[in-house]
């Protein structure tokens, strides 16, 4: 049976104002009542689908938030909901911001709007489910597993040393 | 001697529990919704939970929890096993307690905090609807001189007539084995989140599956033994049952609704005074004259 018919969302709130935060809340009162999809805002790590991040990542949060994510159980996705969780929006330039969600762990679905409106909010979270149902897919044919945080910090690391050595040639080039 | 009769009700109980329990939730749920201004899951939605979660993966802590949580199941499945084949009464009132105390050890074995708490309070929980629970074995005993349910629902009368008083404390426990509102201390359904899960916090994926499913067949077993009051020598008392177990399980939601959860002195003080003024009185009036 397909996750994504009952999928468990787990919220973390970041370095955000707030604002993203009461929109998620508002997604699951009476007016857009997100449960009609199945969906129950959980507090578990080990009971979540989707990890819903708002706000921005600093240097504080970022191991509270691989650790979350690491304990979640596959198949999982990963939503960054507002524009700080998508790149550290305002709060960008501040000394102690690292920027967004995808700075620690891996995002898969991006919603942005500062603050990001409910219908926004849900329209991202069917998104989700797609990717869901495919990572579902994956999970039980191949046994393909999400990258763990670890696996994901390296995978950055790498690339950040490419792009390193790619600016150096440029550099020496000119 | 094999009871053909027993035997065609343990494998409908089996098969169909599952499928009927979580239709049975997603109407709470639905009720639920309604109640909030809310539209609401679909009606099968908790079965759709319950096939979700035996396709993830496991997080399993240790090897003991598994065994633990799977015994939990056989248990809660078997008492219900007991009560459906028409057998003793107590029997499946001790299985049912060996289950839980499964469950307890299963979280403490994790050694997380929360699950710790959650597990603390869940002893709470069995030490306040147990001694109801026990009480209501001994007063269908006193009602029908027998502790089978094979005798209980030939009897001539409903035990409900002379039991009234047991029947308004099962109702109370009912709402602490549930897990409704003012007294899901343990582990709690929907938003509340304050012991994230508490009890079930450390089941993930399959685990959880089984807790989820051993909680679906309580849940019958529970509607069942509502029905039991209501039973006796004459079919037309299986449509008194039903509407009676309908009505039972619209109070819940209600309660659960409109009471805030309390602390675990108050579950404790509230269930001890409905045990002995509802089961108490009665028990001593059955135990007087009859
Ligand atoms: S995106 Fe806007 S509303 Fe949302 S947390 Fe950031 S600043 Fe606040």
């Amino acid at each position: 049976m397909r996750v994504s018919k009952s999928p468990w969302l787990l919220h973390y709130d970041g370095s955000s104002c707030n604002g993203c935060d009461i929109e998620v809340l508002a997604s699951t009162a009476p007016r857009f009542d997100v449960e009609r999809f199945g969906i129950i805002n959980t507090g578990n790590p080990k009971h979540a689908d989707i990890l819903l991040c708002t706000g921005g990542v600093n240097s504080q949060n970022k191991d509270v938030i691989r650790q979350i994510y690491d304990q979640m159980p596959d198949p999982k996705v990963v939503l960054a909901c507002g524009i700080c969780a998508c790149d550290g929006g305002i709060f960008k330039d501040c000394y102690n911001i690292l920027g967004g969600t995808d700075k620690v762990i891996p995002v898969d679905v991006y919603v942005p709007g500062c603050a990001v409106r409910p219908e926004a909010l849900i329209d991202g979270v069917v998104k989700a489910l797609e990717i869901l149902d495919e990572k579902e897919r994956a999970f039980k044919k191949e046994g393909k597993r999400s990258l763990t945080s670890s696996e994901y910090k390296a995978l950055l690391e790498e690339k950040a040393g490419e792009s390193e050595t790619k600016e150096d040639t440029d550099a020496s080039e000119s | 001697m094999i009871d053909i009769r027993a035997v065609i009700s343990i494998i409908i109980y089996i098969l169909f529990t599952p499928m009927i329990s979580s239709l049975i939730s997603g109407i709470d749920r639905k009720v639920t919704a309604r109640m909030q201004g809310r539209k609401g899951p679909k009606i099968m939605q908790p079965w759709y939970d319950l096939l979700k979660l035996f396709s993830k993966e496991a997080a399993v802590v240790n090897r003991i929890q598994k065994i633990l949580i799977i015994a939990h199941f056989v248990f809660a499945l078997g008492s219900g096993v007991i009560l459906f084949g028409g057998g003793d009464l107590l029997l499946m009132l001790f299985s049912l307690t060996m289950a839980e105390v499964f469950l307890i050890l299963a979280s403490y074995s994790v050694n997380a905090a929360y699950s710790e708490i959650g597990a603390q309070r869940e002893l709470l929980q069995m030490m306040s609807y147990e001694p109801m629970m026990l009480l209501c074995a001994v007063g269908f005993y006193l009602t029908t001189g027998s502790f089978y349910v094979s005798d209980i629902i030939r009897t001539s009368f409903a035990p409900i007539v002379t039991m009234p008083g047991f029947f308004i404390g099962f109702w109370f426990i009912l709402i602490i084995k549930f897990r409704k509102s003012p007294f899901d201390l343990s582990t709690s359904h929907h938003a509340h989140q304050e012991l994230i899960k508490g009890l079930t916090g450390d089941l993930s994926g399959r685990l959880y599956g089984f807790y989820e499913l051993a909680e679906l067949y309580e849940k019958v077993m529970m509607l069942a033994m509502v029905g039991l009051f209501f039973l006796y020598d004459n079919p037309v008392s299986i449509i008194y049952a039903v509407i009676a177990v309908g009505a039972v399980m619209f109070s819940m939601s209600l309660i659960d609704n409109i009471f805030p959860r309390v602390k675990w002195e108050l579950l404790l003080k509230y269930s001890y005074i409905v045990t002995l003024f509802a089961g108490g009185a009665n028990l001593l009036i059955l135990s007087l004259f009859l």
